[in-house]
């Protein structure tokens, strides 16, 4: 793969030799077989929003509304309401091109979802079925009952839709480098969930030389609480259910569940004490707590004391719900997270205070309830970090335009006519 | 330590004796002067002390005290002498690539955990030294600055061999021909074994089910074992702790077994299983089962997360610690071998937590 041609001649060899039959034959298929992979590239790509795929994708999140396991998982009904017509025409309004130049998928689009989210692969198939792609999607190994279930309502859909069979390759493998290499070499564009470490797993697979590649590194996140705009809310457990959906719903462990709390404005103590009181008695009904979570946060928070002076520790009683203060934001603190109900906290008097924490590209979201504004001299001073913020409660929304990146452009090529 | 309750007080009472009420009013002294000797003399521990509001006043029982998770060790250097004053560290055996615990001990912490372990084994092997066994290979306690958990096994338990021949060379390699030779020379004596549980059940025991065949044969009806280290990776070859003592008997007539628990970070306070399979806590140390929910105290028969303390350590602030181990409070004080004190069991490791997130967890995590 030294020479410009040498991609070129890797594909060719790609759907020729034995051993890449070998390859694929060795894959679990899902949706798809070894055959389909190597006519992917055969295959017309099609423009972004194409009708058909709307229909079907239509079709998916009708099957999955309809069924009746599907409504004990949220994340499996929040997919379906986000794949419904009318949620893609809003898409399609936002992210349609009317330049006047054509734009069309850029042919495969191989994707690895994280290991350890059940929904996140059927967000990236429907990115890349939207953006007119044929996709291969290597689906978390852990059996979630979520992928079953998007799985059947993907299946029944085919039936209906059976020209769309060919764009939707759904498999699974153990970490194994023959794999990757194969279908890294097929891919127009990879898209690697999983953190860092996936990430350098994946570059060892090297992609043809035009293909491009989008990466979710490790990041973290963090909110922002005004008080008094808190202590008017009428309902607190709604808030607390928000907040608790943003973070011990996924462990306190998603790029975009907030690490640290930061509070403004004049009423602080009063508001800390009604919105972690009502955050706990949710999360004491609702989390599956693990017997070493406890020791973790200890140990965590120890550490936190030992580094900087004046931190204090607050907790409700029990292990399920940590929370520690620090006096001063300083760089390198998210160094010491933690996950599983495990808060930094922070009274701020300016929101330039919180710099150092945003001043680096591992920054990603900050969840707030207030008003947004209030973030916007934060947002512009200069900060290489943040890509997002969102209400708390709508930390998790998936959207287009995620962990910075332009998907419906990045997943796409544009074909200049208008001159 | 000042006029503060000394040790050489606490090492004068025989390790068993006291009842639950004497015990919990020695243990609460010692131990919560501990905790002020290094409040103010391990900076970082005060610091955490700071982080809780701790407050003297409020303690009542040494239950009440704070304890410090072992990992930290592995995390922040913690010790209350001055640099020039540690005569040992002791690291934990970590598995390849984890970080390892640092223990500093002082001459005066080095020479408690002796006469500490002495007083405890004592009471279950009698108090002459015997001809001795290390079922392990000699260079293991080759490099004396750094002690490994194994080492420092090793070397405490030394101290009641009079005569000591190590049963693996360099290789694991089991020297039969040594230890016949070794026997016969002390025919008649009562023979101590020492060594970690893993090596005794795979360099020793299975060698001797080897070399049966062949009609070689250890007898060691005089024989009395003290290991330690675990069953995590027995428990992968599905042999308890019964089956290891039955098989034991069976290829080498060895029948006085004592498994005991213990940990680097606490040195010299072992927990010794007597002759009903229970493990023993001495008035010098305790232990304290809490759920791990709220780390509150589990009753009898509940399982929780095993808290150890121990009123030897002086030079580093370990006297306090929640460990990742899981175990269960049997009784007190009522223990048909006649011993005082707490008796319980060990479970096992707590798990890892599975966790969700979108950064992928690894296996290798996991070992």
């Amino acid at each position: 793969m030294q020479n410009l041609g040498g991609a070129a001649t890797h594909m060719q060899q790609t759907s020729n030799n034995l051993g890449t039959s070998g390859i694929l034959e060795s894959i679990t298929y899902l949706t798809g077989n070894p055959v389909m992979v190597r006519d992917m590239a055969a295959l017309p790509a099609k423009e972004p929003f194409d009708e058909e795929v709307m229909d079907f994708l239509n079709d998916v999140s009708r099957a999955i509304m309809g069924m009746r396991e599907a409504k004990a998982y949220p994340d499996v009904v929040t997919f379906g309401f986000w794949i419904r017509k009318a949620s893609l025409l809003n898409l399609k309004k936002r992210f349609g091109r009317s330049d006047g130049d054509l734009h069309m998928g850029r042919g495969i689009v191989f994707h690895i979802a994280p290991s350890n989210v059940p929904v996140n692969y059927a967000y990236s198939l429907a990115a890349g079925l939207l953006t007119g792609n044929a996709n291969i999607v290597r689906v978390p190994s852990k059996d979630f009952p979520q992928v079953a279930i998007i799985n059947k309502a993907i299946h029944e859909s085919l039936e209906s839709h059976r020209r769309m069979k060919g764009y939707i390759c759904l498999i699974r493998y153990n970490r194994n480098k023959e794999i990757n290499d194969c279908l890294s070499a097929m891919a127009n564009v990879r898209v690697v969930w999983g953190g860092n470490r996936t990430i350098s797993e994946l570059r060892e697979s090297p992609l043809a030389p035009r293909a491009g590649e989008i990466t979710f590194a490790d990041r973290y996140s963090f909110a922002v609480i005004d008080s008094e705009e808190y202590l008017r809310m009428p309902n607190k457990d709604k808030v607390a259910e928000d907040f608790y959906n943003d973070t011990y719903l996924t462990d306190q462990n998603a790029c975009t569940s907030p690490r640290l709390v930061a509070w403004i404005g004049n009423q602080k103590e009063g508001a800390k004490k009604e919105f972690w009181e009502h955050l706990h008695k949710i999360v004491k009904e609702k989390y599956t707590f693990q017997p070493i979570m406890g020791i973790n946060k200890l140990n965590s928070s120890y550490l936190a004391a030992v580094i900087w002076h004046g931190v204090k520790l607050e907790t409700h009683g029990d292990n399920y719900l940590v929370r520690v203060q620090i006096p001063e934001l300083q760089d390198g603190l998210m160094e010491l997270k933690d996950h599983s109900g495990y808060f930094f906290e922070y009274d701020c008097g300016d929101i330039l205070e919180l710099k150092p924490i945003c001043d680096n590209s591992h920054c990603q979201t900050i969840g707030y309830i207030g008003s947004k504004e209030m973030l916007y001299p934060l947002l512009r001073s200069g900060i290489r970090g943040v890509d997002r913020i969102v209400p708390v409660g709508k930390t998790m929304d998936f959207d287009l335009i995620w962990d910075g990146y332009d998907l419906s452009g990045q997943l796409t090529r544009i074909i200049k006519v208008n001159v | 330590m000042d006029n503060r309750m000394g040790f050489e007080e606490i090492l004068k009472i025989p390790p068993y004796s006291l009842d639950k009420e004497n015990k919990e009013k020695l243990l609460t002294r010692r131990l919560a002067d501990l905790t002020e000797y290094h409040r103010e003399n391990c900076p970082e521990y005060g610091r955490i002390l700071e982080s809780i509001s701790y407050n003297r006043e409020k303690v009542a029982s040494y239950k009440d005290l704070p304890f410090l998770p072992v990992r930290l060790f592995k995390e922040v250097d913690l010790k209350s002498v001055p640099r020039e004053a540690v005569v040992k560290t002791m690291t934990s055996s970590g598995t390849t690539g984890q970080a390892v615990s640092k223990i500093y001990l002082d001459k005066a912490t080095s020479s408690n955990q002796q006469k500490t372990m002495v007083k405890i084994v004592s009471d279950f092997t009698g108090s002459s030294r015997m001809p001795m066994i290390i079922v392990d290979c000699p260079s293991v306690v080759k490099n004396r600055a750094m002690f490994s958990a194994r080492g420092a096994g090793i070397l405490g338990f030394s101290i009641f061999g009079a005569k000591k021949i190590y049963a693996l060379d360099d290789n694991m390699n089991l020297d039969i021909n040594g230890l016949a030779e070794f026997l016969e020379k002390y025919q008649g004596q009562k023979i101590l074994l020492f060594g970690f549980t893993f090596m005794v059940w795979q360099h020793f025991y299975k060698e001797l089910m080897r070399l049966r065949p062949e009609g070689i044969r250890l007898n060691l009806f005089d024989g009395i074992l003290i290991h330690g280290g675990g069953w995590k990776k027995l428990a992968n070859e599905a042999v308890s702790p019964e089956e290891f003592h039955r098989r034991l008997r069976d290829v080498c007539g060895l029948d006085s077994v004592h498994d005991y628990y213990g940990m680097v970070e606490q040195t010299g306070c072992i927990y010794m299983q007597c002759e009903y399979g229970h493990l023993h806590a001495s008035v010098f140390s305790d232990i304290v089962i809490r759920k791990p929910e709220d780390f509150s105290e589990c009753k009898i028969g509940e399982q929780g997360i095993i808290q150890v303390l121990s009123t030897i350590p002086e030079s580093y602030p370990g006297h306090s610690l929640i460990t990742e181990d899981e175990g269960v409070l049997l009784g007190e004080d009522d223990c048909p071998c006649k011993r005082k004190g707490k008796y319980f069991k060990v479970i096992g490791r707590l798990k890892h937590a599975e966790l969700r997130g979108c950064s992928d967890t690894y296996a290798a995590n996991f070992k």
